[in-house]
């Protein structure tokens, strides 16, 4: 049953990724992107990772995904602007990608022989075992996150200021 | 014991997070508009996030989840930056056509 859950949502998530590939209109693009990050949300929760999902539900649909749609709508693109790349170029590409991909899949088959964790703690993904972990091994990492926040607001800002003076 | 780690191998998640990528990295190869580009970057970004959740998951290990959270600050902080160099391009070029940035080099 499980298997069953997981095969389909992998499936949901590579169709609607292709999709946002292969569509012309960027926003239709953006549409199937979200779809994509809403099944890779259903792969959090299928691994009891409730807290990640959410967050990732918020951050990415609710606001990256809605940053790229306004910043879409306000540079007006639509499919009659949209530059297209050669068929030749296009080839190149799927040979490219796909080479990676057999890379990928050859160097990692087999080689993944995990310890299966005899007694595995099913509230590992939950918000108080997170905010140990993160509180405690990760204090640093967290301050520098914020840190980073701050020099891109700064950055985004200064970068989207119209005639600027220094 | 979750139900997961005894129904599917961790090796299915290492391949749809391969394709995932790969899906990722075949877009940004084909598409030209700039802001499309940046969303196949984000597709990469989340089949790398899905790998570590699940490795997390089958490690009952919670730093794995921790990292995904850091990944997910740089992608924001990313798309910010990114969309605010990509407006001021389209102000001063009245297109977001990656090739048209050849130009810079000369």
């Amino acid at each position: 049953m499980t298997l069953a859950i997981f095969l389909t949502l992998a499936v949901v998530s590579v169709f609607f990724s292709l999709m946002m590939v292969f569509t012309k209109n960027p926003i239709h693009s953006v549409l199937y992107l979200i779809l994509t990050f809403f099944s890779i949300a259903a792969h959090y929760i299928l691994l009891n990772a409730q807290f990640l999902a959410v967050v990732h539900i918020i951050v990415y649909a609710g606001a990256i995904m809605v940053l790229f749609l306004f910043v879409l709508m306000l540079l007006n693109l639509n499919k009659d602007t949209e530059p297209q790349k050669s068929v030749g170029w296009k080839f190149a590409a799927a040979i490219a990608a796909g080479l990676l991909l057999l890379t990928f899949l050859g160097a990692l088959k087999g080689t993944i022989q995990l310890q299966q964790v005899a007694n595995a703690d099913p509230a590992v993904g939950l918000v108080k075992n997170l905010g140990t972990v993160l509180f405690r091994d990760f204090v640093v990492p967290f301050e520098i996150a914020g840190i980073l926040f701050l020099a891109a607001m700064v950055g985004a800002v200064l970068v989207g200021k119209r005639d600027l003076k220094i | 014991m979750l139900e997961i780690i005894k129904s599917v191998p961790i090796d299915y998640y290492v391949y749809l997070s391969s394709i995932l990528f790969c899906i990722g990295v075949f877009g940004v190869l084909i598409r030209r508009n700039a802001i499309v580009v940046l969303m196949c970057i984000e597709l990469m970004l989340n089949a790398v996030n899905l790998l570590l959740a699940a490795f997390s998951t089958y490690l009952s290990d919670g730093q794995g989840q921790i990292m995904v959270f850091f990944i997910m600050v740089v992608a924001a902080a990313e798309a910010a930056v990114g969309l605010g160099i990509l407006v001021m391009i389209y102000r001063n070029t009245k297109s977001t056509d990656i090739s048209f940035l050849d130009k810079i080099r000369n």
